[in-house]
């Protein structure tokens, strides 16, 4: 079962490295690790999927508070939550059928083409990992020449809490 | 007033209340070291960086204040790398303030540049390359903070030459360290915990209380014996949680794991109740971890969430402060006669006492480091500090040697660091100038920080070094007796004359070869004011040359090897 684990971290150099070097040096075995500012300038935002039948995802996020960078880590795994992944997928369209037909696809999950070239186009998907998954399903067997995934950002519904303030 | 980034470092060292610093000076570090004088500091000159990290350990675990050590850039930081690590494993609080090249030539493979702060990242609590002036004073005195609170570490402190030369207005930070991540530690209320907690002690019929080096850091020395008394539970210990119960009480029970106690062991393995307060369940404390105390259900106190759960599932995990733990639990419990089980565990004791004790009346043995322990422990009427290095000889020390203060043993548990002796007693005599500090050291282990015997006569420290001269690499040749057929390889020690090698150092010194030589030694050794070496060449192999009982590697705790049936010499 995959977990997800928030970690607002300082923002200054190391900490990223921190980050990596605690999960290699407890062998911390991660799915996906996205890193990005927040609305505070001094703060940086991680989100971390784990396999929790490989990796105790508390283990994690007890030994990532350890990090005197780490501010604060919440597992929001059981916490209503929007969880998004972008992905850009370069696909083949040798011809004007296939393109149509791909357009098509596009439109149904809700995709949009960012870039058409002379046989290929860029397909920017934004959703839940599953919906991209089902979107890179369908188009796998046009071709797909390139792609790239952010990995799961995610967001507690509601009020939020967990900016790491003293209470 | 306006500082160089030099004389910031003396000013906060003298803020955060530094009395003594460890280390050697170098290209990169020199600058700092120039204006020392004027700041009354003081600094003694060790002769290897690793023993400048060791001697600083050795004084923060005897003075409990945190240790400080300087070294130069490149090879100086990385000859710290050992003493730091030994200092992560056992949670001892110092701070390690390294040179570093100039800024501007960092990444650019500089003479004498390393990244010791990439290299230490994993070994350290927390590290800092200063690239500002201007933050120097604050880091300085977050690093102090870090190395003593919350679960204890050692902090690195990366000091490029131009940061040490630039000038900024010095202010000394007043305000307190606000650093939320680690504040965060802590926080979650233990009350719902410590109440699960009593409702199983006051079910337990066969308790056992297991004492980590947590309680003494916590100071909880005081509330736990009061603790241990109400619920009359017996008492075991960790190597480095000796001290934290006194061993003269009665319900004492010895110390746990490979080389522990037969009696604790067993009440271990029969209890139904452990009841764990500031230890981690480390492989050497709990044998074969599937069959580790089955019957018994299981309490963890630890201050750091991380440790709970980690080795062993526990039925109640209490994330707190022990001293606080403890005392909310005291009022929690029922007062409690546990006659049974304390008569059950006196049976074990005396069986004990009987097999695995070597007798120390008999005359007509060889000497063995047991023998030599124990006088020692005699003279000194067990109000030494004994600091040991790695091997055989530190479990002899840990079984010989009976602690009823904390911070009276001193010595490396979790990273097993031979050559931690000599310089952790420089530490520790250091820091307790009036206590009388044996060192007991191997043969082996001192040849790997021998050199720190010129610190010692350079500091005038009236250090008395226990050796335990076997001729081999004891424990390795141990085990090599034990499971590799007697095949000794790479195990035996051609030595130098240590007398010789110390007397050159300036250190009085002799050899002691049976048991009557061995009392006369030590006593005469702690007439002496100065240090002393005493060369105790001991019984190299069977039944006075192993450590026993012994787990045996990947056996259960109740699986001990136990002291085969003496036999007698010169027959």
């Amino acid at each position: 079962m995959k977990r997800t684990l928030i970690a607002r971290v300082e923002d200054r150099p190391g900490v990223l490295n921190r980050v990596a070097s605690l999960f290699r040096r407890r062998a911390f075995n991660i799915e996906s690790l996205t890193v990005g500012h927040t609305e505070e300038s001094d703060v940086s935002r991680m989100t971390i999927v784990v396999d929790s039948t490989r990796t105790d995802a508390e283990k994690v996020a007890q030994n990532l508070q350890k990090l005197v960078n780490v501010i604060r880590v919440e597992d929001i795994s059981d916490a209503p939550a929007v969880t998004r992944d972008v992905a850009l997928i370069k696909v083949e369209t040798p011809d004007s059928r296939t393109r149509a037909e791909l357009m098509q696809i596009v439109e149904t999950f809700r995709a949009r083409v960012v870039d058409v070239g002379v046989e290929t186009l860029i397909v920017e998907a934004t959703g839940t990992e599953e919906k991209v998954d089902g979107l890179v399903d369908v188009l796998r067997p046009f071709g797909i020449v390139e792609m790239v995934r952010t990995g799961r950002v995610a967001m507690v519904r509601g009020k939020s809490v967990n900016k790491g303030e003293d209470e | 007033m306006m500082l160089t980034g030099a004389q910031i470092v003396w000013e906060m060292l003298h803020h955060e209340g530094v009395e003594v610093v460890f280390g050697i000076p170098g290209g990169a570090i020199m600058h700092t070291y120039h204006p020392r004088s004027e700041y009354g500091i003081r600094h003694v000159l060790v002769r290897h960086e690793q023993g400048a990290a060791h001697a600083a350990d050795g004084y923060a675990r005897a003075s409990g204040k945190v240790g400080v050590a300087i070294a130069t850039s490149g090879p100086g930081a990385t000859n710290l790398v050992t003493g730091i690590a030994t200092a992560m494993m056992d949670s001892s609080p110092i701070v390690c303030i390294t040179g570093q090249v100039a800024s501007p030539l960092i990444g650019t493979d500089a003479f004498q540049e390393t990244d010791i702060t990439g290299i230490t990242l994993p070994i350290t609590k927390h590290n800092y390359l200063v690239t500002d002036v201007d933050d120097l004073a604050s880091v300085i005195h977050e690093a102090f903070y870090l190395a003593c609170h919350g679960r204890p570490g050692p902090v690195l402190i990366d000091l490029p030459k131009d940061v040490q030369q630039a000038q900024a207005e010095f202010v000394p930070p007043v305000e307190e360290v606000r650093l939320p991540g680690h504040a965060y530690i802590g926080v979650t209320d233990p009350s719902d915990a410590i109440g699960r907690a009593a409702e199983l002690i006051d079910s337990s019929a066969r308790p056992v209380l297991l004492v980590g080096h947590g309680v003494s850091m916590a100071e909880a020395e005081g509330v736990l014996r009061g603790f241990a008394e109400r619920i009359d539970s017996p008492v075991a210990v960790t190597l480095l949680g000796k001290g934290g119960f006194p061993a003269s009480h009665a319900l004492y029970l010895g110390m746990m794991g490979m080389h522990g106690d037969a009696q604790a062991n067993r009440a271990i393995q029969e209890a139904d109740l452990l009841i764990a307060l500031g230890m981690r369940f480390d492989d050497r404390v709990t044998g074969d971890l599937s069959r580790y105390a089955p019957h018994a259900r299981k309490i963890h106190v630890d201050l750091d969430a991380a440790e709970l759960n980690k080795i062993v599932a526990v039925d109640v995990a209490v994330h707190a402060d022990l001293r606080r733990a403890l005392s909310d639990l005291i009022s929690l419990v029922n007062k409690r006669d546990r006659e049974e089980w304390r008569e059950t565990v006196r049976g074990w004791w005396d069986e004990s006492r009987a097999v695995d004790v070597i007798n120390q009346h008999r005359k007509d043995m060889e000497l063995t480091m047991p023998h030599v322990i124990d006088a020692i422990r005699q003279s000194t009427h067990g109000e030494a500090i004994v600091v040991t290095d790695v091997g055989q000889h530190q479990m002899w020390a840990a079984q010989y040697y009976r602690f009823d203060r904390p911070n009276a043993f001193i010595t490396s548990g979790g990273l097993g660091t031979m050559g931690f002796g000599l310089p952790a007693a420089i530490g520790a005599q250091i820091a307790r100038p009036d206590a009388e500090v044996w060192v007991v050291v191997g043969d082996g282990g001192l040849q790997m920080t021998i050199q720190e015997l010129a610190t010692v006569v350079q500091e005038q420290l009236p250090i008395k070094i226990a050796l335990c001269d076997n001729g081999y690499l004891g424990m390795v040749r141990q085990w090599q007796e034990m499971f590799y057929d007697k095949n000794y390889e790479s195990t035996r020690l051609v030595n130098p004359d240590f007398v010789k090698l110390a007397e050159a150092y300036g250190i009085r010194a002799w050899c002691a070869s049976d048991q009557d030589q061995a009392e006369s030694a030590i006593d005469e050794a702690r007439e002496h004011p100065g240090p002393v070496l005493i060369d105790f060449q001991v019984v190299r192999e069977g039944e006075g040359g192993n450590v026993y009982p012994m787990v045996p590697s990947g056996a259960a705790l109740h699986e001990m090897i136990r002291r085969p049936l003496p036999t007698k010499v010169g027959t």
